[in-house]
């Protein structure tokens, strides 16, 4: 049977452009990019084309680009090294909703002696600037702010916040992770110091990812010994999948055009018809300002993770923010931050797509998903409840 | 993904006795929508021979929380309410082929409302949320539920704590308590095991006793990094023992010997010494 593979946000498809590009440096031309013979200088230049293919997806110069092994590498470097080329200042800004690679990374910087303050959000899943103006001080080193939330899909109002964080003399790293390939970043009209992009989350392979440094900024490496990216990031290159990243940011600008519409065109078809099919669901989650591929919805009165492993049988995938589903039995830090209900995150589900859904697909989803959220809800204690329409 | 067994995705697409009975004996109800799992149990009883002659069931969660419950209504229909008493959480955790460590807490839900039916039916004031103080907040466990999880199940870890009755899982504001909690019972457990009255240790006893230990003290936390050690003989008070698994070659292998040994001394004898194979 086929995956009707609506998880996006988690991880994407490799391309199949971006394999092919790929497959030589699995095979034949396995040389080291340092060599100095002709066999090595090719790789080289192929990954020197791979920095100017990412770099010209955001606007940047490629001498701005560092290769890395994942988008958390990107964001612990970003943060690291702000805190270790301003040792005087002592202050982290960041916020509730991060990801663990920014959130935890900052936490435990709090145990070395950084005062970390962490900013809140609003229902819909909105920062206060007003707040983030508050907080950023002479002692902050780093604001640590992302660009889309990888949960709910809100979208930060990126250039306000970094234009705040640069008048006040703090460095600006966002994670782009899951805004780059989805979004038009340009960083020549937007202020950021640092930006960390992920390779598995635009249709390259799950293992690279890179980071963006703006040329002036201060630098302090994360992972020590060669040479390699200019001293700026050690260890021998893993050359294929950078090869992969750059074909794939390349064929990311094809495909922009696609997200804005046929893309947001799916998604609100699978909301809209969801809210309308299911009765007690909602969406979390800014609407206005969401990536177009992310819908994030709650249906009260039944488990998250029922519903996954219902959706599974007929080979659909998407995840949720209960509690029963993470390893900690937590249930996700972002809705909670969001101040949505414990019973609307226990039942919440988030379906992520890709160029590579179909209308077919949606439609099959849209049959399926009412009479699994009936059932689940006949089988519960609640279920009356959840007919009725009455709020626990 | 969690690990599921079979038989939890078989009870979880295709639950058994499901539903409400209208003319019920009894009624059992433990947690809430906002702990993220609830069920409610209905018995039907046979006045006479107080024989279990129908339960059905209604789960608010997730798979092996609805899974859970249904192995439950297997287990104790047609027993009688003593017979059903004795259903353990262990029990329904073996009825199902076991469950992944994290889920535990879904087979202790399913004993707790069979507790909650049968006081029902019993005419006992029918105890929702357990007496005692509140512990975490977040999933409104008290510290009886703890500390009496803690002791049927003989956890030893905060994380087990959460496993079993999700207090901890929350915000985490409550892991200092449960600590001490755990801390108190665990200083409980080994005086209770110093007080009881010596026998004379026999040959036989004392290997018994060094199989016991090893198999239930020792090797699970070796196990959990990945190592493991085999009992190969005892004589007279050397025990010989084989490191396994990423034990074998271990900088750290000769302290490991030496806890064994501490703890072979501690629990079975001060004359007992361990060397390696």
């Amino acid at each position: 049977m086929k995956i009707i593979y609506l998880d996006n946000n988690a991880t994407t498809r490799v391309a199949d452009e971006v394999i092919e590009e790929m497959l030589p440096y699995f095979g034949k031309l396995y040389g080291n990019p340092a060599s100095m013979h002709t066999f090595g200088g090719q790789i080289h230049r192929k990954i020197e084309e791979a920095r100017g293919r990412v770099s010209d997806l955001i606007n940047a110069e490629p001498e701005e680009i560092i290769f890395t092994s994942c988008g958390t590498e990107s964001d612990n470097t970003a943060i690291i090294s702000a805190l270790d080329s301003n040792p005087k200042k002592r202050h982290i800004v960041t916020t509730r909703v991060e990801h663990p690679a920014v959130l935890n990374f900052c936490k435990s910087m709090q145990k070395k002696g950084y005062e970390v303050k962490i900013l809140p959000v609003d229902k819909l899943g909105r920062l206060s600037i007003d707040e983030l103006n508050a907080s950023v001080t002479e002692n902050t080193a780093v604001v640590s702010i992302m660009y889309a939330n990888n949960e709910t899909g809100v979208i930060f109002p990126i250039k306000e916040i970094a234009e705040i964080v640069k008048s006040k003399g703090a460095l600006f790293h966002t994670d782009a992770v899951q805004a780059v390939g989805k979004l038009l970043i340009d960083v020549k009209k937007i202020p950021i110091d640092m930006l960390s992009l992920s390779g598995h989350k635009l249709h390259a392979p799950k293992g690279v990812g890179a980071l963006y440094i703006r040329k002036g900024t201060r630098f302090s490496p994360y992972i020590i010994g060669g040479h390699q990216e200019h001293g700026r990031r050690a260890g021998t290159e893993n050359v294929a999948s950078i090869i992969g990243l750059g074909k794939a940011c390349e064929l990311v600008k094809k495909h922009l055009h696609e997200e804005n519409t046929r893309i947001k065109a799916l998604r609100d078809k699978l909301e809209q018809r969801l809210l309308k099919s299911c009765p007690n669901a909602r969406i979390n989650g800014d609407p206005e300002h969401r990536l177009q591929n992310t819908v994030n919805i709650s249906f009260e009165y039944v488990e998250g993770e029922a519903i996954l492993l219902r959706l599974n049988e007929y080979n659909i995938c998407a995840s949720s923010g209960s509690a029963c589903t993470s390893g900690s039995l937590e249930p996700s830090h972002v809705l909670r931050a969001m101040g949505v209900p414990f019973t609307a995150i226990h039942g919440s589900i988030r379906f992520s797509l890709s160029r590579y859904n179909t209308d077919e697909e949606i439609d099959l989803v849209l049959k399926i998903m009412p009479e699994i959220i009936k059932e689940l809800r006949e089988l519960s204690p609640y279920g009356r409840e959840a007919l009725l329409g009455a709020k626990s | 993904m969690w690990e599921y067994t079979e038989k939890v995705k078989d009870f979880f697409l295709h639950p058994k006795n499901v539903g409400e009975i209208e003319n019920y004996d009894a009624v059992g109800e433990v947690g809430s929508i906002v702990c993220g799992d609830a069920l409610k149990l209905y018995l039907k009883i046979d006045k006479e021979t107080g024989k279990i002659i129908d339960v059905k069931f209604q789960t608010f969660g997730c798979a092996s929380a609805i899974a859970s419950s249904s192995a439950l209504t297997e287990l104790i229909k047609g027993r009688t309410i003593d017979e059903a008493l004795n259903v353990s959480n262990k029990d329904i955790a073996e009825y199902l082929g076991g469950l992944p460590r994290e889920k535990m807490h879904c087979s202790v839900m399913g004993r707790e409302a069979l507790e909650s039916a049968i006081s029902n039916y019993r005419g006992l004031k029918p105890e929702k949320v357990e007496e005692g103080e509140i512990v975490c907040k977040c999933f409104a466990v008290t510290d009886t539920k703890i500390k009496r999880v803690i002791k049927e199940n003989n956890l030893k870890t905060v994380e087990d704590v959460t496993n079993y009755t999700k207090a901890g899982g929350g915000c985490g504001e409550c892991v200092p308590q449960i600590e001490k909690i755990l801390k108190e019972i665990l200083a409980e457990r080994v005086i209770k095991e110093l007080v009881m009255p010596k026998e004379r240790l026999t040959n036989i006893k004392k290997i018994a006793l060094i199989q016991e230990i090893i198999e239930k003290e020792i090797r699970p936390p070796l196990q959990a990094d990945g190592g493991d050690i085999r009992l190969i003989d005892v004589e007279g008070n050397k025990v010989i023992i084989s490191l396994r698994g990423t034990c074998t070659g271990c900088l750290m292998a000769e302290v490991t010997l030496k806890n064994i040994e501490k703890k072979l001394k501690e629990l079975v004898s001060e004359e007992l010494y361990v060397e390696g194979e």
